[in-house]
């Protein structure tokens, strides 16, 4: 379907623009930035900042016979409106005239700004939201320097606690009401509120609000001043010491698109980064956390024999020797990347093993938090590694285990003694496991490969939509690991002695490109991702169920 | 030859003069207004540590000589109004390099370069100044503007509610 468009005129220049859409997001669209606070693109529009102000005129017509009416010179005639309007809440229509940098336009913003300033405490050096802050960086670009105002500034409270994770400072609200509507539109609950009126007026939130929302910190992101802050990043580290990677959230198999915000190795937040075909601007406030896990405490950090450290070559030719062995299963998980994944069904064909994963399921809740654990199960079954949607246990490899079938198992990052496997089975078998963090069967295992954490790596993901999303590596891996990549080729190259050197991501994802049709692009995929066809696995019974911005049978339809 | 007495002549008359030297370390040099010494913390006249762990002068450090943990002023201070302040704050004199971009920086006026120039350790580690010892070295200096004692007085006195 072609898009309709409409001409439009902004600061004197003719555009051809997408019809519908409003003159914010149509300046921005062709590059005039307009100021605003209070508009957010996935809410509805307030209008209740008057940041935007732009002054908009339509071509004048004759009421009586709807004749355009022309100037003396013989040109249309524009209809001024008398006062500016916003940007925000004012659609673009056929012949438009738009005005975002004259002089009255100037000193509106300036007007609008002065006020938001009057009762503001300007606390920025203590301020988490500094180097981020919208009021901040539009009082550098279109406010005064001084301020004209003598009185005392309003008391307002501060340091209130909201649901134990966020704080809230009323005196910086500039009551732009994003978090009032993101509670009301997302989350579908009334949590914040106004109180009091005029300079007076509060953010607060409603007494015995029923605020325990898995969604509540987006209002921090999207608060564009620091009245709410997160409680766990509070005084933590400044923004602009921070830096970013693109990041894809592990939590679950919505695949939430995230940016990771880390000083020298240490990651301090993380927060959603926008996809529109996704998670929109939004994240779950679980998923913020998921570095946690990660913690130096509970990592494996150097390969272990027997639980006596070796240096990782000894580890690894260990390993290949164990895989000789014959009898080999493979405990593939899908919190591996889409390459690992591919290299791990080398391995699997490489020494004839067969190959077991573990499905890890929760109650979805209808958002971005999907029923799958796991960010990758899609990318297991695109690699070929499962058919069907696998078990929550391993009591079918145990049993083969206990006949003796299978002697040796490679183990990645699963804990098999929570799956079904005997403290004697760990004897029986030769048990190598793979992982980054410590748990039973680490401790147990005949050798224990120190792997690295989703931050630590890079990769693809395939999330529930069958899209595929690539993630970055946010921080440096602590010493003594080894990128699980770069060991399971290792494993294969030794396995099958041939010499070829270790392949980088660039080069398994052509090899995957070339050998499996759904991947032809993958070599490609961009920072936004790329949706792929799924309707192959259309008769696989995946746990999720419809979610904002997904709908379970979207490739069985196709 | 001639040279040579001319050469003696302007020695004998320098014997004469009086002396421009000092006798380092024995005297003390006497320092000029506004040099740049090394950077200490201040405190205001009420003893109320200035520094609020902004982190700017550790952003603006051009040698990467500061280094400061942020932490918040417990509920039980009499400043936490204030809710910040530094939990450490160190300074790798072996890497001040006394631009005074720190002192200029600072919106809470924390952080001055001071009339220390001698600085001397056994260790690298003698060299690295925490907290503690940057109060010590800075002591007070008196601020006209009392920024937080207006924001507390607001809010106690008559503030608008």
């Amino acid at each position: 379907m072609e898009k309709k468009t409409v001409n439009v005129k902004i600061n004197g220049t003719d555009y051809q623009v997408e019809a519908g859409k409003n003159i914010l997001e149509t300046c921005r669209s062709v590059g005039v930035e307009i100021p605003f606070f209070c508009y957010h693109p996935d809410l509805k529009v307030a209008g209740s900042c008057r940041m935007c102000l732009v002054y908009t005129g339509m071509p004048a017509r004759d009421r009586a016979t709807g004749e355009p009416i022309k100037n003396e010179d013989g040109s249309q005639k524009i209809a001024w409106m008398p006062k500016p309007s916003i940007a925000c809440g004012t659609n673009v229509a056929e012949g438009m005239q738009i005005i975002t940098d004259s002089d009255a336009v100037k000193d509106c913003r300036r007007a609008v700004l002065e006020f938001l300033l009057l009762n503001h405490p300007l606390d920025c050096p203590i301020c988490d939201k500094a180097g981020e802050c919208k009021l901040q960086e539009y009082a550098h670009a279109y406010g005064n320097a001084q301020s004209r105002y003598v009185e005392s500034k309003n008391v307002k409270p501060k340091k209130v606690e909201v649901a134990g994770k966020i704080m809230l400072d009323a005196e910086r609200c500039i009551q732009c009401s994003r978090c009032i509507r993101f509670c009301n539109e997302f989350v579908g609950k009334s949590i914040f509120g106004f109180t009091k009126h005029g300079s007076k007026t509060e953010i607060a939130v409603y007494p015995h609000a029923d605020n325990d929302s898995n969604y509540l910190l987006n209002v921090v992101d999207g608060c564009p001043v620091g009245a709410l802050t997160e409680k766990a990043f509070r005084f933590k580290m400044r923004t602009w010491f921070l830096k970013t990677a693109d990041g894809i959230c592990g939590e679950s198999s919505a695949g939430v698109n995230t940016r990771i915000w880390s000083r020298e190795g240490k990651i301090y937040r993380i927060t959603p980064r926008r996809n529109d075909a996704v998670n929109g601007m939004w994240m779950s406030d679980s998923g913020r956390y998921e570095f946690r896990l990660f913690d130096e405490g509970n990592r494996v950090l150097r390969p272990l024999i027997d639980a006596s450290p070796c240096a990782l070559s000894y580890a690894t030719d260990r390993c290949v020797e164990i895989l000789k062995l014959g009898g080999v299963a493979i405990v593939a998980n899908a919190w591996q990347t889409l390459e690992e994944q591919y290299i791990t069904g080398e391995l699997a064909k490489a020494c004839g093993a067969e190959v077991y994963m573990v499905s890890h399921l929760r109650e979805d809740d209808g958002k971005f938090v999907s029923a799958d654990k796991t960010p990758n199960m899609r990318g297991a079954f695109l690699t070929g590694l499962v058919a069907q949607y696998p078990q929550a246990n391993l009591d079918s490899l145990a049993k083969k285990v206990r006949s003796g079938e299978v002697k040796t198992i490679l183990c990645l990052g699963e804990n098999l003694r929570a799956l079904g496997f005997d403290a004697k089975d760990f004897k029986s078998a030769n048990i190598v496991f793979c992982g980054a963090l410590e748990n039973e069967t680490s401790a147990a295992a005949k050798i224990c490969i120190p792997f690295r954490s989703q931050f630590e790596k890079r990769g693809l993901w395939v999330n529930r939509q069958f899209r595929v999303q690539k993630f970055e590596k946010a921080v440096d891996a602590p010493e003594g690991t080894v990128d699980d990549l770069e060991f399971l080729a290792t494993l294969l190259r030794d396995y099958t002695g041939a010499s070829f050197a270790l392949p980088s991501h660039g080069e398994i994802r052509r090899v995957m490109a070339a050998k499996i049709p759904q991947l032809a692009n993958c070599a490609s995929v961009g920072s936004a991702g790329m949706q792929i066809v799924g309707s192959a696995f259309a008769n696989v019974d995946f746990p999720e169920t419809d979610a904002v911005r997904f709908a379970k049978n979207q490739h069985a339809q196709k | 030859m001639p040279q040579v007495v001319s050469g003696l002549f302007i020695t004998i008359k320098n014997f004469f003069k009086p002396k421009v030297t000092l006798e380092y370390p024995d005297q003390s040099p006497v320092l000029p207004v506004g040099y740049r010494g090394a950077p200490t913390l201040v405190k205001d006249s009420q003893g109320r540590e200035k520094c609020v762990s902004c982190q700017l002068c550790e952003f603006v450090c051009p040698s990467k000589a500061i280094r400061v943990t942020p932490g918040e002023i417990p509920a039980d201070s009499k400043y936490s109004f204030i809710e910040k302040a530094p939990q450490d704050f160190q300074i790798n004199m072996l890497r001040c390099i006394f631009c005074g971009m720190c002192q200029e920086v600072c919106p809470e006026k924390a952080i001055v370069l001071q009339n220390e120039f001698s600085i001397n350790g056994y260790s690298r580690g003698e060299f690295i100044r925490h907290k503690a010892d940057l109060y010590k070295a800075g002591g007070v200096l008196p601020d006209k503007i009392m920024k937080w004692k207006k924001v507390k007085d607001n809010a106690e006195l008559g503030g608008n509610r």
